[in-house]
């Protein structure tokens, strides 16, 4: 009798806004209390402890992420907690406030789970570091900021998770602040990514101008009003959709690093590995495709901006892709993979295909995760040892990273069964039968960098786990370029000596695998096809019903398989094309493993003349102008001044005594001129 | 046969501005004197009580003679502080000149 | 013709600018110091007449008999050398009287000014307590201790700060002198100072390593 009181779902009713609360505000918590860790001297007693509250909140917040998933998606209706008003200005209203809709849940789902996994590699990972709280304390941070961003109710509030994650991804790529590299790459990331929030900004002030609000059910019910409403920027009449549209892709360009905006993402991983895997697959850079979505509706309305979009996304992925096919450095080969696949994603959502750019991102973010963490196993293998032309063999050694690596980089080529198979193929079929103008040039675009993704996969799994060990004889010098964390072994000794990485390192990575194997026909009808009305009007839906031949259902698999052979072919069948390839299509290569010279470009188009102009500036404006007249002008003219009156203090009394005495015959005299007519005076003295 | 007095407050006044513009030509005359410099001072204090004693008879009023009464106080204590230096400036140099006296020009 | 008070005012006033005179053109510094004494008793006299009695004796009793004396005191202590710090007297004698002279001027000519424009009485109060009080001790010891006490006891701390600088200004601390420091005396323990030495007849005793510096060293047998 006791028990039937228990009303599970209006229990269930109940507790959803708590727990979409806690799922958001644990990390917070976490983030804080391992900051305020870090403000101790470092025991490995606070060390544990700021692991365990912020891996422990993280894990518990993933868990009630999911529980409020699965409540969203049975429950039929999306659960909103307002938290506080923020802005009230006349009619323009902001609130804070927790929008868990199927999309935002998904996300908050994906992105705790993922968070989880990577806050508990993160204790065997960053094991020898020495301030292992503040790093704890900023990964819990960046998750907060990136749940923010996905639950925001309003496009104020994502930009707050939108630059709360930049803030976080500074300090985290930063981490190591001894090193220069990563100093360098954190203000990349940051400047490259305020360039991008410049144009959310701007697309924040254009929503404002057109819908009057930033709330996201006040942007979708005022949506026919301004289908036809034109906006005066820089000049030109826009119209208003279009204009946003393009503003806000901007703004995700920033984020999730598409071509032009994209130098950012390479560096960044100069941060912990951990970060690497949180950046490339969970938080950060999901956000723009993400954004999109949530504003689905509204690009909708926009369809030169979704042409733009998806022309972008496919040149990104060719860039990315061409440029990881020569990079050596094995964290900087899945980044620029990374790109690729977000090339990937604004392609689908770009074509109308948005639950295939979902469906994409939530695999991406498994599979890439657990490349990145494996990578980072291999990594701290090899004590530091990054340069795969140094590695080889491994899979002997790495008994356990070896499978799940495999399992990452088929599931990333787009292998059946694995979860990028399904993501992938039904990013290509929305290609092939998209209706839009661009849309044949993308298809085969993706194609192509289907064939080099597998490749430069591949071409990764065969040097480091085939072949044989190539210890990095003369490498030392690039190995201590790169260390990527404070190992206690000496190098030289642990390069020649490679080490299966601890469970705890291993252990987060099964789930991320179970995902990449499984996520895919796991999730396929329910993200991609929307069955049963998954996506409950959270994300527009276009029912794709044509009859797939089998011909292109299997493309994508074959361009895989294509790509796998050539990798074999070149680096284990015949180990020394590779060489005879780069030598004879020399300006190729070097276009490639100079990365198509975008920094170069940008250094020699931006940033030398800005330098060379802020010389200038410094050296004639600065120092002559305004130091001159300004500051420097100022104590010059005081010095001065005082030079001149201390000659008026001799420092002799009767100096002083004259002084005074003068000033008082001075005041007399005056007061004697104010008070009465002296002639007048004298006249009666005299008289 | 007794006259009316005929001393006024004007009276006391001119001999106090008198007195002080005595006391401040004998600063300028005891330039290497710090003592007399010192007995300056203390005179044109006076001079300054007279003055505040003359009015207060005039007005009818005590709150001059009160006033002159601080003013004494004041003088006692700088006096006291003033001889004080002067004794420990003689220690040091041997003599009350201040003419070169320039420290103060920090 | 004068009467008696306007005599007795020329009189001393006279007196009180001759001995002014005295005190910055005196060649000794103790004459001046005696003319000193001389312009307050003076002043002193014309207090009495103008009805101040007892800033006048004030004046006698600690102008005369404490601050001159001082100054008599200092003045006698220190050996100053009359020559140089006559020098340049006749040098400074033209400017100092220019000086004076002209400010006296001007502070006479003001007054004049203010005495055309309201024409003050004569003071009919020479001799009589103000304010029909019974006499003028009475009534500024009333006008002193209620409107101005606050500023009365700023006055007494003054002084004592005032003696408390000379003092401290003055004192030169001797060394090589005993004196009693009573925090070490109170502050020292016995634990530390007395011994217990089972002594055998005919033993000498330890060395006294353990006596704490302050302790005399004949203790510790």
């Amino acid at each position: 009798m006791l028990f039937s009181a228990f009303d599970a779902p209006a229990f269930a009713a109940g507790f959803a806004p708590i727990a979409a609360a806690l799922a958001v505000f644990l990390s917070l918590i976490g983030g804080v209390l391992g900051r305020l860790c870090a403000a101790f001297p470092s025991t490995p007693q606070f060390d544990r402890l700021a692991q365990y509250i912020t891996s422990g909140l993280m894990l518990i917040s993933a868990l009630l992420a999911n529980w409020v998933l699965a409540q969203v998606v049975t429950g039929g209706h999306a659960v909103t907690v307002h938290l506080a008003d923020w802005i009230s200005v006349g009619d323009f209203r902001v609130e804070w406030a927790l929008r868990f809709d199927v999309l935002a849940a998904v996300m908050v789902a994906m992105v705790t789970t993922v968070s989880a996994c990577v806050h508990l590699y993160a204790i065997g990972y960053m094991a020898e570091d020495t301030e292992i709280p503040r790093f704890m304390g900023y990964l819990s941070l960046f998750t907060f900021f990136m749940l923010m961003l996905v639950t925001s109710d309003n496009l104020i509030q994502m930009f707050f998770g939108w630059e709360g994650v930049g803030l976080s991804s500074y300090l985290l790529i930063g981490f190591w602040h001894q090193r220069a590299s990563a100093n360098n790459a954190a203000i990349k990331a940051f400047v490259v990514n305020r360039i991008g929030d410049l144009g959310f900004l701007l697309g924040i002030f254009a929503t404002v101008a057109a819908f009057g609000s930033t709330s996201f059910d006040t942007i979708f019910a005022t949506l026919p009003l301004v289908a036809d409403l034109s906006l005066s920027f820089l000049g030109f009449s826009i119209h208003a959709p279009t204009l946003i549209a393009f503003l806000l892709f901007i703004g995700a360009m920033g984020k999730s690093a598409q071509l032009g905006l994209h130098v950012w993402l390479p560096d960044a991983m100069e941060g912990p590995t951990p970060v690497s895997a949180l950046i490339h697959a969970a938080t950060m850079v999901t956000a723009g495709v993400f954004m999109i979505c949530r504003l689905s509706p509204l690009y909708e309305l926009a369809p030169s901006a979704l042409d733009f979009i998806a022309v972008m996304g496919v040149a990104t992925s060719l860039f990315a892709a061409f440029v990881a096919l020569t990079q050596n450095d094995i964290k900087r080969i899945v980044a620029y993979s990374t790109c690729s696949q977000l090339g990937y994603m604004f392609v689908a959502v770009g074509l109308q295909s948005y639950s295939a750019g979902m469906f994409h991102l939530i695999t991406h973010a498994f599979f890439k995760a657990l490349l990145f963490l494996g990578a980072g196993s291999v990594i701290h293998a090899l004590s530091g040892e990054q340069d795969i032309r140094h590695m080889g063999g491994l899979r002997r050694h790495l008994r356990y990273t070896f499978p799940l690596l495999v399992i990452g980089n088929l599931a990333l080529c787009g292998i059946f069964p694995f979860a990028g198979f399904f993501s992938k193929d039904a990013i290509l079929e929305a290609a092939y039968f998209s209706h839009s103008i661009v849309a044949f040039p993308v298809y085969l675009g993706c194609m192509l960098v289907a064939v080099m993704t597998a490749f430069y996969s591949f071409r990764l799994l065969f040097l480091v786990f085939f072949g044989s060990p190539r210890p990095a004889g003369s490498a030392h010098g690039s190995h201590d370029d790169h260390p990527d964390h404070g190992h206690g072994h000496g190098h030289g000794h642990a390069a020649h000596h490679p080490h299966e990485s601890p469970p705890s390192m291993i252990l987060p990575l099964l789930p991320l695998a179970l995902g990449a194997v499984a996520g895919g026909f796991l999730l396929e009808p329910w993200l991609l096809h929307a069955v049963d009305n998954f996506w409950q009007n959270s994300l527009v839906v276009h029912d794709h019903h044509q009859d797939i031949s089998m011909l292109v259902k299997w493309a994508p698999l074959f361009a895989a398989l294509l790509g796998i052979f050539l990798a074999w072919l070149l680096y284990i069948a015949k180990p020394r094309w590779p060489a005879v390839i780069a030598t004879r299509l020399r300006a190729l290569y070097q276009l490639s493993y100079r990365k198509i010279y975008v920094d170069e470009l940008y250094g020699w188009l931006i940033v030398r003349p800005l330098e060379r102009a802020g010389g200038l500036f410094w050296r004639f404006v600065d120092v002559r102008g305004i130091d001159r007249l300004g500051p420097n002008g100022v104590a010059g003219v005081t010095a001065w001044l005082g030079r001149i009156s201390l000659r008026w203090q001799s420092g002799l009394v009767y100096h002083y005594v004259i002084a005074m005495v003068m000033g008082l015959m001075v005041a007399l005299s005056l007061q004697a001129y104010g008070q009465g007519d002296i002639r007048h005076l004298l006249a009666g003295l005299l008289r | 046969m007794i006259y009316p007095p005929a001393v006024s407050s004007a009276h006391f006044a001119i001999l106090s501005a008198l007195l002080f513009a005595l006391a401040m030509a004998g600063l300028f005359l005891n330039r290497k004197n710090l003592i007399v410099m010192l007995m300056c001072v203390e005179l044109m204090l006076l001079a300054v009580n007279l003055m505040f004693v003359g009015f207060s008879a005039q007005w009818q009023n005590l709150t001059g003679q009160i006033m002159a009464m601080f003013v004494l106080t004041v003088a006692a204590a700088e006096a006291a502080i003033g001889l004080a230096i002067l004794v420990v400036y003689f220690r040091n140099r041997h003599t009350i000149a201040v003419d070169d006296l320039n420290s103060l020009q920090g | 013709m004068l009467s008696p008070i306007d005599f007795l005012f020329y009189l001393f006033a006279g007196f009180t600018l001759a001995a002014g005179v005295g005190v910055i053109t005196a060649r000794n510094p103790v004459y001046s110091v005696f003319f000193l004494i001389a312009a307050f008793l003076n002043a002193a006299a014309l207090f009495l007449l103008a009805g101040a009695e007892f800033l006048a004796f004030i004046l006698i009793i600690v102008y005369l008999g404490a601050v001159a004396v001082l100054f008599l005191f200092v003045v006698m202590m220190l050996d100053i050398n009359l020559a140089t710090v006559r020098a340049g007297f006749v040098r400074y004698l033209p400017i100092a009287a220019v000086v004076g002279g002209i400010f006296a001027a001007q502070l006479i000519i003001m007054l004049l000014i203010w005495q055309q424009s309201e024409t003050p009485p004569t003071l009919n109060a020479l001799g009589n307590s103000p304010m029909n009080q019974p006499n003028n001790v009475y009534a500024l010891g009333r006008v002193l201790y209620t409107d101005y006490f606050v500023a009365f006891q700023t006055a007494g701390i003054i002084l004592l700060i005032a003696m408390i600088g000379a003092i401290v200004l003055t004192l030169r601390p001797r060394t090589g002198i005993k004196t009693q420091v009573i925090s070490q005396q109170v502050g020292r323990l016995a634990s530390q100072t007395v011994r217990l030495v089972d002594l055998k007849p005919g033993q000498t005793p330890p060395t006294t390593a353990a006596t704490t510096p302050t302790e005399p060293q004949e203790g510790s047998a």
